[in-house]
């Protein structure tokens, strides 16, 4: 046998264990999903758990189905998931702006640096309600709640990384007599992108919070006014299915960004 | 006057706790076309001259001046070959060799062209898109040579560019930019801990002697190693003159501190 064909074969091999590796995790990850609401089903049916409170996963599906054919659902789905977007878009991209313009004066940003830290660690939730009555109590307030939740921690962040990056690469491009922006835009920013999607990471589920919050504060429609709502009336199994919803939606925004990274960082 | 004329550079390090005198009294003049050398013990202030020259940072006194002009103004025709390769992760080989050209707006398709023949030159081919980490210590200074080159700088400054790099590669390297550099009939100074490799490589040595960093003692090299390739030059028995008499005076600088 040839050595070039053994290679071949020894790699065939590999693909073969790395295939078989993630056929098993699939086989347990689908197994606990599976345990999970079949338990769920039958500790509410037994009464062993509360059915008002827990509801049961063939109650929620039966729920999701008059929703659906209602198109409450889909109207409510699409408010919250707008303003969720939005919110995301809105606080990552004025939070690394705000960074960038710290990067671009440090007098600023040492001037800046004790207020940062403040408003960092101040709960802009509680910042709600004089969002809510100086916007109104529209899809702008609330939208507003899902930027501002996540604006100051991704400028504390998105900042350090860019003032972390090495100097020296700073130094090459000042040999070839590169502008500050330049600077910017070929070290500092390309070298903060690892940085920039953890933050958007993060920041996705921070959007979530800010808006579901908001909509408990304001709304009259969206996911976090049924869950409210649920809660009014006592209709528990309300509230799991758009819990679930979100749980959904949240994770499909956390994917996409996945997506982004490939796209952006191409060397990982 | 000379091509590049250090004038009684003076520097030194400030931070809150300390002030480090680095660089006191640095007067050289440096010909067209000349190869030189610093040499000296480690923290005597070899780099920090080498960005003074380049206008990254500016002394506490005194002047470099290149061509008559100071060399802190952007475009100053320096090219800086820093003490690692640094080239951009993020970035392709191709983007890393023309980043020179697109930050001073001269990229047009002949500068592209010859950047590219000048890593065929090399010895990379096949390398322009991947990325740096998919290459080789030795492969990356090449890339980071030729990155330097690419503006077609004037001056060239080289920062221990071999010291990172296994002994068959460095004096292949070694053969390589001499020629290079004859060819283009570049200046540069190179920095070096290496004494052979700052005899093979150049017209003249200087010996820097501990902080403060001074110009110590300059040694010519002799008119027949010069007109050898860096490998030839290290079998030459002028060569092993040269380097003891070096060898020496490193020595004597020692145990001052
Ligand atoms: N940014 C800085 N701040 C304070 N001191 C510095 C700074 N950079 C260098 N120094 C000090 O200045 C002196 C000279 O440093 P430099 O890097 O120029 O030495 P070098 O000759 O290049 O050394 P090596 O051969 O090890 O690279 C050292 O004593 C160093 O501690
Ligand atoms: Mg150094």
């Amino acid at each position: 046998m040839n050595p070039k064909n053994e290679t071949e074969q020894l790699h065939l091999q590999y693909i073969k264990r790395l295939n078989k590796g993630h056929k098993q995790i699939r086989f347990y990850q689908l197994l606990i999903f599976l345990a999970f609401f079949s338990i769920w089903e039958l500790a509410s049916r037994k009464n062993w758990i509360d059915p008002l409170l827990f509801s049961s996963p063939s109650k929620i599906w039966e729920l999701l189905q008059t929703k659906l054919t209602d198109g409450s659902l889909a109207a409510n789905l699409g408010i919250t998931l707008t303003e969720t977007v939005l919110g995301f878009i809105l606080g990552t991209l004025l939070g690394t702006c705000l960074a960038a313009l710290l990067w671009w004066s440090p007098l600023l940003s040492k001037i800046l640096d004790p207020y940062l830290v403040v408003l960092n660690a101040m709960p802009k939730i509680a910042l709600g309600p004089i969002l809510i009555v100086a916007l109104g109590p529209n899809l702008t307030s609330i939208v507003a709640m899902g930027a501002i939740i996540s604006i100051i921690i991704t400028t504390i962040v998105v900042f350090t990384s860019f003032r972390e990056v090495d100097h020296n690469y700073l130094k090459v491009l000042q040999t070839f007599g590169a502008t500050r922006f330049q600077c910017f835009k070929e070290a500092v920013l390309p070298a903060s992108f690892p940085t920039i999607i953890s933050t958007l990471k993060v920041n996705v589920g921070l959007s979530w919070v800010g808006v579901i919050v908001g909509e408990f504060l304001a709304s009259s429609k969206g996911l976090g006014y049924m869950i409210i709502y649920g809660f009014q009336v006592f209709d528990f199994t309300l509230v799991l299915l758009s819990l679930l919803i979100i749980a959904v939606f949240a994770t499909l925004m956390y994917q996409a960004v996945e997506l982004l990274e490939k796209k952006l960082i191409k060397n990982g | 006057m000379g091509f590049l004329t250090l004038n009684d550079i003076h520097h030194t390090y400030f931070t809150k706790t300390s002030a480090t005198p680095a660089l006191r009294n640095i007067n050289i003049d440096i010909k067209e076309g000349e190869f030189v050398s610093f040499l000296g013990p480690s923290g005597c202030g070899k780099t920090t001259l080498l960005s003074i020259i380049a206008g990254l940072i500016q002394p506490a006194r005194g002047c470099a001046m290149l061509d008559g002009k100071n060399t802190g103004k952007t475009d100053s025709g320096i090219g800086y070959m820093l003490q690692q390769d640094y080239l951009f992760p993020w970035k392709t080989i191709e983007e890393n060799i023309l980043i020179g050209p697109k930050i001073n707006g001269t990229l047009n398709h002949a500068i592209k062209t010859e950047t590219l023949a000048l890593l065929d030159k090399m010895e990379l081919r096949n390398v322009l898109t991947s990325y740096p980490k998919q290459l080789s210590g030795g492969m990356r200074q090449r890339v980071a040579l030729v990155r330097t080159l690419a503006t077609n700088p004037k001056l060239l400054l080289l920062d221990e560019p071999f010291s990172a790099l296994d002994y068959q590669t460095k004096l292949k390297l070694e053969n390589l930019v001499s020629s290079t550099f004859k060819t283009f009939n570049k200046t540069a100074i190179l920095v070096t801990h290496d004494i052979g490799e700052a005899i093979a490589m150049s017209n003249r040595v200087l010996l820097f002697s501990q902080r403060p960093g001074k110009i110590h003692k300059i040694f010519d090299v002799p008119e027949n190693l010069r007109l050898l390739s860096p490998f030839e030059a290290r079998h030459h028995p002028a060569y092993n003159e040269l380097f003891q008499v070096i060898w020496k005076e490193l020595e004597s600088l020692e145990p001052e501190e």
